[in-house]
């Protein structure tokens, strides 16, 4: 296959051999014309015998481009450009691969999602519904998405920011190793054991059968802190070194250069990072299935007062109800909750990128 | 404890110690020793909750593979399938994750044209940010039913391989759909270590390679794997860390049985969290704290892999350095 | 097998960025070229365009023509890997890559071309390429050992001997002793007199000393001002370049009177 290299491998002296630096190259436009030739003609094959699914298409186009363009570039350019082929085409694959669940999941997230999603279905809780009543709404689930996420926030925002104040400003030797280290091995707790945690913790105070909000609320924080550490760390860091110095040039003492100038530089980003520690909170379903209950069909804003609904959970128990009015709600529920997630994803970009100090 | 304090390297002059300083040094501190009392009370409240089932289990906990623990009478309940089922997901879901990570981190660091690059990254990290409950609804009702035809394929053409034996689940609610949906969610989890390190591999090194004449995908060999080959590997673990815990998809996934079947093809096997947030609501008896004793296991494993993975990590850092 | 280079009205961008501008010069075979100018006046740029390593570089382009021999290396169908397998190039910092052997570093760039290479004929060709850097009587005990546990100099040495078994028509050197310690300098020095029996050599130097030392003849870039793109002022043997150099402002770079 390598024959057609015109490199000559085998080393030598040889003066005044002819030099070659051309390969026999596959025009620059074939990739592309093959790309379309190949996908017209897999569209045209699957058309005359089967039904025509977009992924099984997709599929067969990027091996058939494959396999003829490393086959043509083996013959043209050799056996080491063509593996080069070779390589591209998989590493492009592998990022559509990538992009096929996430499009195939917004897809049906919004498709059968619309069906339900209604201004109706966003202000209307399920309070006097019977699960197969082609009615109801998550009102009261998205009044504890939020209280609970509130109260998760409110409680390992400060920590959390805190926490990096110290070993970014503070901490040195053991005891800042101890703390990132351990922060890092918390980001990795499953959150069903944050809620576990939380279910043996209140099993202690208040024995068993309690649920309410706010015991999600802290399985969430548990879940929170170290994400909140993480992040606040690295825009922290960020602040550079001159600006603290001049501070204290001036005379200001530690703290007041950290309240009045190192954060305030890291605003932007500390907010980011909180926005984006939200959103991975807020679509947590198994802590708050275990704490803050899987049964509550109506309003519910007191945290510390029976079990409270929010969307994921709505999500789970709906389909676990299994009826296709349930399928419905379970897929305009999570349509709500993609949205809200999506919309913290960006809005989270937009703050970073609008408010980022011009520290490079 | 919160009022002594060392003297700090980057600091103002050290002169008298102001209360604000003190206050506000105290507070920090307080907050970081906080997250360790947290994560002490985490294994702490799980132990002393567990105890009491495990003390009256007639089983033996970590070898049995029923689970009958909603009794006050003489419960007998065991992880082993669980155990063995959750590790088998995460495995199944690393094996087909991981490679593809790879390329897509390869994709967006020497691949994909500049402009865009951030931002198909960014469209990578949006599969972190879809909830499980999410990838649960569509793994089930969605990807499950698109299997069916290819596991029936795969039975007819692999059967021979006992992972792949035959009949295949009508369903399609599979341990490996349950793997495929996990391999998804953990992608962006070892995409972004193997971007970053791809990003610190040394221009002099992929240089070196282009300039002896070295095609993209050799430069790539020469100068980018192999320095590249810690924070995958820390990458990996972290996914499958994730993997391990990942409790909503797998519930809504799988069609569970307590069995230790290594048929991936069938209906069989569950995990240790999808378990503990099906049994949970009607668990009586010993019930819960059977339960509890499940997820400290869950929590025993999660925190070896993770620990394992940031050592990785941090030693490839240090090697690099 | 050393090759002439003849370079025709080349520009060098970056993005819309002029960085160079319309240099033509010719660059002997068998012959030390050095090149010499103030930091960011191009020479460095301009020396990565002659295997079109520039291109590595996001937005970097350059226009004009590069002849090797008689082939010019910007024509259609050219693929630059071939290019940079026969011009090749040692960089200012030694980049051995660190999870290899001494040996495999040496056979790296060969093993690309010639996979199955018999195991005697590799063994040769590191020892040959070993020697050729003056390397192989100070590493032939160690040569499973990791390229990085060499002293800077001796890393050097091991690139240049990297690059010379790929069997190129030309080095180039940008720079390449401008992290090394004066004893490791001559070392490598003397190695560039040894080389140019084979090669055509290119080297990029700050230091004028070097320049006057090693090579036979110089070419001097220079910015007309800072913003402004670099141009070749003047090339010529590189004992006239330093005892009568035909521009102002060559002299005065050479005698010190430069900002």
């Amino acid at each position: 296959m390598s024959t057609t290299t015109t490199q000559p491998p085998a080393p030598g002296p040889e003066a005044g051999a002819t030099l070659e630096l051309r390969t026999g190259a596959l025009p620059r436009r074939f990739p592309l014309a093959l790309l379309v030739g190949s996908g017209m003609v897999v569209a045209g094959v699957l058309a005359a015998f089967s039904s025509f699914g977009p992924i099984a298409w997709a599929l067969l186009t990027a091996v058939a481009y494959t396999v003829i363009i490393v086959t043509a570039s083996a013959r043209v350019e050799g056996g080491r450009k063509a593996k080069d082929r070779l390589v591209t085409a998989v590493v492009y694959g592998c990022f559509l691969l990538a992009m096929t669940p996430l499009v195939s999941l917004l897809y049906t997230v919004f498709g059968y999602g619309l069906n339900r999603f209604s201004p109706y279905f966003l202000t209307v809780s399920m309070n006097g519904v019977l699960p197969s009543m082609d009615a109801g709404g998550v009102y009261h689930a998205i009044v504890g998405t939020l209280a609970i996420t509130g109260m998760a926030t409110l409680m390992s925002v400060p920590v959390g920011v805190l926490t990096a104040v110290y070993l970014v400003e503070y901490a040195e030797g053991r005891l800042k190793k101890v703390i990132t280290f351990f922060v890092d091995v918390m980001t990795g707790i499953p959150s069903i054991v944050a809620g576990l945690f939380v279910v043996a913790l209140w099993m202690m105070l208040f024995g068993p059968g309690n649920t309410n909000g706010a015991a999600g609320a802290i399985s969430l924080a548990v879940l929170m802190i170290p994400v909140v550490v993480r992040s606040s760390e690295e825009m922290l860091r960020l602040v550079p070194q001159d600006l603290r110095e001049a501070s204290y040039a001036l005379g200001v003492p530690k703290w007041r250069t950290i309240t009045k100038v190192v954060l305030p530089t890291s605003a932007a980003g500390l907010t980011t990072g909180i926005m984006l520690a939200i959103a991975r909170v807020i679509g947590e379903t198994a802590p708050l299935v275990l704490t803050a209950g899987s049964s509550a069909v109506s309003i519910n804003w007191n945290l510390f007062d029976g079990q409270m609904m929010n969307l994921p959970v709505f999500i789970f128990s709906q389909f676990r109800m299994g009826g296709a009015v349930n399928y419905e709600r379970a897929w305009a529920a999570a349509l709500t909750l993609v949205l809200t997630v999506m919309l913290l994803f960006i809005l989270a970009r937009v703050i970073g990128r609008l408010f980022a100090p011009k520290t490079r | 404890m919160t009022t002594t304090d060392a003297p700090q390297a980057a600091s103002p002059p050290a002169g008298k110690r102001r209360i604000g300083d003190v206050v506000f040094a105290g507070l920090a501190r307080s907050s970081g020793i906080l997250i360790l009392l947290i994560l002490a009370g985490v294994a702490a409240f799980l132990l002393v909750q567990a105890w009491p089932s495990l003390m009256a289990n007639t089983a033996n906990f970590l070898t049995d593979q029923s689970w009958d623990a909603n009794t006050r009478e003489n419960p007998a309940f065991g992880v082993a399938a669980l155990a063995f089922g959750t590790v088998l997901a995460a495995g199944i879901a690393l094996f087909l994750a991981t490679p593809i990570a790879i390329g897509i981190a390869l994709f967006i660091v020497y691949y994909a044209p500049r402009r865009l690059a951030a931002t198909l990254g960014y469209l990578v990290d949006l599969l972190a940010a879809i909830p499980s409950v999410v990838y649960g609804l569509w793994g089930m009702m969605v990807l499950a039913p698109q299997l069916v035809p290819v596991y029936e394929g795969m039975t007819r053409y692999l059967g021979w391989i006992p992972l792949f034996a035959g009949p295949s689940s009508t369903s399609g609610r599979t341990l490996l759909t349950a793997g495929v949906v996990l391999a998804v969610m953990i992608l962006p989890i070892i995409t972004a270590m193997s971007r970053d390190v791809f990003h610190q591999v040394p221009q002099g090194h992929r240089e070196a390679a282009l300039a002896m004449g070295a095609t993209r995908w050799e430069m790539i060999r020469l100068a980018v794997l192999p320095f590249g080959k810690s924070g995958i590997v820390g990458g990996a673990m972290l996914g499958m860390g994730r993997a391990l815990g990942e409790t909503m998809a797998v519930a809504m996934i799988l069609s569970p049985s307590l069995a230790i079947s290594f048929n991936l093809l069938q209906s069989g096997n569950q995990t240790i969290a999808a378990h503990i947030a099906l049994q949970y609501p009607e668990a009586t008896g010993y019930g819960v704290s059977a339960l509890i004793a499940a997820g400290l296991v869950l929590f025993a494993i999660t925190l070896a892999v993770n620990m394992g993975a940031r050592y990785v990590v941090a030693r490839g850092n240090k090697e690099s350095a | 097998m050393a090759k002439r280079i003849d370079v025709s009205g080349l520009h060098v961008y970056y993005g819309d960025f002029l960085a160079v501008e319309d240099v033509s010069m010719t660059i002997e075979p068998r012959s030390v070229t050095a090149f010499i100018g103030s930091s960011g006046c191009g020479k460095s740029t301009f020396l990565r365009t002659l295997n079109r390593m520039h291109e590595v570089t996001p937005g970097a382009r350059a226009e004009g023509k590069v002849l090797l021999d008689d082939l010019d290396i910007y024509g259609p169908d050219v693929d630059p890997v071939l290019v940079r397998s026969e011009i090749g190039m040692v960089f200012q910092k030694a980049n051995p890559f660190p999870t290899m052997s001494i040996y495999d570093n040496v056979i790296a760039g060969a093993r690309l071309n010639n996979k199955r290479m018999p195991r005697s004929e590799a063994d040769d060709l590191v020892e040959e390429s070993l020697r050729g850097a003056n390397l192989w009587e100070e590493v032939k005990d160690r040569l499973d050992k990791p390229g990085s546990g060499l002293s800077g100099g001796q890393q050097q040495r091991l690139c240049i001997a990297r690059a010379t078994a790929v069997r190129p028509s030309v080095l180039l050197m940008d720079e390449p002793c401008s992290a090394l310690d004066p004893i490791s300098t001559l070392a490598i020095e003397d190695l560039i007199h040894k080389l140019k029996e084979d090669y055509t050599i290119v080297i990029v130097t700050h230091n004028m000393q070097q320049a006057a030392r090693v090579s036979d003849r110089t070419a001097f870039f220079n910015l007309s001002a800072p913003g402004k793109p670099g141009n070749l002022i003047e090339m010529g043997e590189t004992n006239q370049i330093f005892t009568r150099p035909e521009k102002k402002e060559t002299e005065n770079y050479i005698t010190g009177r430069f900002g």
